[in-house]
């Protein structure tokens, strides 16, 4: 049995994560994979630490939140103790923000990745609530976890109408940032 | 010709477990005789109580009758509304199962304005218990948890529902049984949240501690304290102290929710997407 | 194929299920983290001819939908914690009236207002004994989105078919996830109505069974058809209304318990895993079922004999199961999302058969495998030495 594809998108409320992290698990269902979606948020809608975690797989969900993380994603700085503590996999990928996070957890494991995510967001789309779609196409990028054709379709379904070309292109920049480390 | 009660009774459930002296069983009877004079089929009437010694009049009634937990009959009652409007839905209640542990719940049926007609037997005690204070009894009335004289200040329940946005209020008593009866008949005509506050008497209870003590001087009290709402309109405040006005306070016409519901959500919803 | 899978949570899923059941009433008060249900309904249930109603609070809901379901209607409520807690005596009035109905009880960390956004497994005893008296009751517990839609059309048909209120016991984890849904078409799955009275309004008694094609089971006739009956939450006769007789009370009770035991192998549910030839045993419900089935896995790649006895019904409790459990295995060990609650059943069950040992926690975060994978280790370790 393949292995689950278990992807975590931390940071903190209002970066919409939760969104970023159905995007991707409707996606999966795009490609015909299973996929589960969960978060956890605290009380607070905005500002409070946040995250939510994907898990993709070709056959059955059994544990439906990270377990071993193949891919953690921080963009804020309060997440970045609490959701990286459990990475176990040396080839597991850890992405944080280099805009947003300033002092950066010393993992073990991992290949670590600080790209801008928040800085491509304001400064070449003018929007800088628009970093999580980024991330999406930096991930897909990297990881392949699902198509691109699926990411795009699955992003369009799901994002207020008249922003599909910006959603686009912010997904076109988080592949082209992927492009730099890979 | 004798009224025939009998025709709405149902046999083996009498008799009724109210004291000798009380007024529930007289405002039964118009209430009988409300629903005989609107010919309506007892298979369409819902009568629905709380608990307390009013909220047993269900039971005896030939209707499709429920007798639901303290203070909560206008919730049943709503759903039973909403699940079949064709039903005429009536609540009993005294007044400290309307107002007290059931206030939320009258406020929001007022609010609502959902067709339900709602009688509160008001004895200004709680009387299945063994007379407590309730929140209609006067200040400075005795209970048995007011050993020293009650310091609640009571609702005026016609106000209350006033304010809270029922669209038919009147008040009377139970001395007053030709009255009763129009004005439930008015009340259950009217379509929306209709209340009619009786002024009750509980010689058991309230008289045991307060006078006056019997319940022929009870009734007495109520009809020499009554003032219809005409004249006492024409009376200064002072002169007012403790009347009982009667009549129709608050009658209006106002969309009704269960109607609203099926004739607006219901289709806009078929409608949409 | 050609059905389309959907990504929807588990309170939509919810919503999906009792759509299919027939719902046709709903009353509900908002609370985190169940709201997502009315608001769903809200949407969808008048397109479908059904009634949801925001009552003013969750005493209400629970009084409404007992009322629209004495009028005929499938009804149902959703709710968490505190909410919970404000429903139980009206749950006790239908239960003890024999009232169809649902309630979704979307479990989040208590006591009190708790964590509204954090998961628990805090009701299970609630569930059982939250309203006062002796009482039938039903609980169920799915563990994933997918589940939580034919197990409310479970709920629904329980609830319709031996007349007793199915309490749907999710987890703030499985309501707020989101997994694929493929949604059933017609007549996929079955979908039970109540039993209608066969005789004439005049012969009718709300509560005599003397005229049931299902043996304890009384037919229910609703207001407004031409049957007038009466219903109390006072110790009632066969015909409805109140009696003080000592002797018909608890006859009436004792009927309305047997019923329960009589058609209780047809309310259970459970999911065995790996238990063939198990050496351990791990009794699990709900979201906290998927770490230890997690756990399974793991534990046999390594040669830890373990299997997984999932309850799906939670009440009434399948005692068997845990009896023929504890037969075989060295231990048992219980995670949930709480101190220890359905353990004392599992102990009670397993009768000093095999040790009983809980993983629990109340941080307001799902179980992770791997703790109930430590527990098994340092157990096992334990009985070595």
């Amino acid at each position: 049995m393949e292995k689950n594809i278990e992807i975590r998108l931390s940071g903190e409320g209002g970066q919409g994560l939760i969104l970023a992290g159905v995007i991707l698990a409707s996606a999966a269902l795009i490609d015909g994979k299973n996929a589960a979606q969960s978060q956890y948020y605290g009380p607070e809608s905005r500002g409070g630490i946040s995250k939510s975690e994907v898990v993709i797989s070709t056959g059955d969900i059994i544990y439906p939140e990270v377990a071993d993380p193949d891919l953690v994603l921080v963009l804020s700085q309060v997440a970045c103790g609490p959701y990286t503590k459990d990475i176990r996999r040396d080839d597991a990928y850890v992405i944080f923000d280099a805009n947003t996070v300033k002092e950066f957890p010393k993992l073990e494991h991992g290949r670590i990745y600080k790209l801008p995510f928040t800085m491509t967001a304001h400064d070449k789309l003018g929007k800088p609530f628009i970093a999580n779609i980024i991330a999406l196409g930096t991930i897909v990028g990297l990881t392949n976890v699902v198509s691109r054709e699926a990411i795009e379709q699955a992003v369009l379904a799901r994002v207020p109408k008249g922003t599909e070309e910006l959603n686009k292109t912010a997904l076109s920049e988080g592949f082209e940032l992927a492009k730099t480390i890979k | 010709m004798a009224f025939e009660y009998e025709k709405y009774i149902r046999k083996g459930t009498l008799p009724h477990i109210w004291c000798p002296g009380c007024g529930h069983g007289i405002v039964m009877k118009s209430l009988l005789r409300a629903i005989e004079g609107l010919k309506l089929d007892k298979n369409d009437i819902a009568v629905i109580s709380g608990i307390g010694c009013a909220s047993r009049l269900p039971g005896y009634l030939d209707m499709n009758t429920l007798h639901t937990t303290h203070g909560r009959a206008l919730a049943f009652a709503t759903g039973i509304k909403l699940a079949n409007p064709k039903l005429k839905v009536i609540v009993v209640s005294g007044d400290g199962d309307a107002s007290a542990i059931g206030g939320n719940h009258l406020i929001h049926a007022a609010r609502r304005n959902i067709d339900i007609t709602l009688l509160i037997f008001n004895n200004s005690i709680y009387g299945m218990t063994g007379g407590q204070v309730a929140p209609t009894t006067p200040i400075g009335a005795y209970a048995s948890t007011m050993t020293y004289g009650n310091i609640d200040p009571p609702f005026d329940i016609v106000r209350l529902v006033e304010g809270a946005g029922a669209t038919f209020v009147a008040r009377t008593t139970s001395y007053h049984t030709a009255q009763t009866e129009q004005l439930i008949k008015q009340a259950m005509t009217h379509k929306g949240f209709a209340v009619v506050d009786i002024i009750d008497a509980c010689p058991t209870y309230f008289g045991r501690k307060n006078a006056p003590k019997e319940a022929y001087d009870m009734m007495q009290v109520q009809k020499d304290n009554s003032i219809p709402l005409q004249i006492a309109q024409k009376k200064k405040p002072e002169e007012l102290q403790g009347k009982i006005i009667t009549g129709i306070f608050v009658k209006k016409e106002m969309p009704e929710y269960t109607d609203t519901y099926y004739n607006t959500i219901i289709p806009k919803a078929m409608g949409s997407k | 194929m050609g059905k389309k899978a959907l990504l929807l949570s588990g309170n939509e899923s919810c919503v999906e299920g009792a759509l299919y059941a027939g719902l046709q009433f709903y009353a509900g008060y908002p609370i985190t983290p169940s709201s997502e249900i009315a608001e769903g309904l809200s949407r969808k249930l008048p397109k479908y001819g059904g009634v949801m109603i925001q009552m003013e609070d969750e005493i209400a809901s629970m009084g409404a939908i007992i009322g629209a379901s004495l009028a005929g209607k499938k009804s149902m409520t959703a709710t968490s914690g505190p909410g919970f807690s404000l429903k139980q005596e009206n749950f006790g009035f239908a239960c003890f009236n024999e009232v169809p109905c649902v309630l979704v009880n979307v479990m989040r960390g208590g006591p009190s207002t708790g964590a509204p956004t954090g998961p628990s497994q805090g009701d299970v005893m609630q569930a059982r004994w939250g309203t006062h008296g002796d009482h039938p009751v039903v609980a169920i517990a799915p563990n994933s989105v997918p589940e939580i839609l034919t197990e409310t059309v479970r709920s629904f048909n329980i609830s319709e078919k031996y007349r007793v209120p199915v309490i749907l016991l999710l987890d703030e984890i499985i309501a707020h996830m989101r997994e694929r849904v493929i949604l059933p078409e017609k007549g996929e799955l079955e979908v039970i109505d109540r039993l209608k009275p066969t005789v004439p309004p005049d012969q009718y008694k709300p509560f005599d069974i003397s005229n049931t094609p299902m043996p304890l089971v009384p037919p229910m006739a609703a207001y407004g058809t031409g049957y007038r009956f009466h219903v109390t939450g006072l110790n009632h006769r066969t015909d409805g209304f109140p009696t003080n007789n000592g002797e018909l009370i608890e006859k009436e009770l004792l009927r309305i318990m047997q019923k329960m035991a009589m058609y209780k192998k047809n309310m259970l549910k459970h999911e065995e895993y790996m238990l063939d030839d198990a050496e351990i045993g791990i009794v699990a419900y709900g979201s906290t079922s998927r770490a230890a089935k997690y756990a399974v896995n793991v534990l046999r790649s390594e040669g830890i004999k373990a299997g997984m006895l999932r309850y799906i019904t939670i009440w009434p409790f399948e005692e068997e199961a845990v009896e023929k459990l504890a037969e075989k295995v060295k231990f048992i060990v219980v995670p949930e999302l709480n101190l220890g609650q359905l353990i004392l059943e599992v102990e009670r069950c397993a009768r000093g058969k095999a040790s009983v040992y809980g993983v629990n926690r109340v941080n307001i975060e799902i179980i992770h495998p791997h703790e109930i994978i430590e527990k098994v280790k340092e157990l096992l370790h334990g009985i070595r030495v």
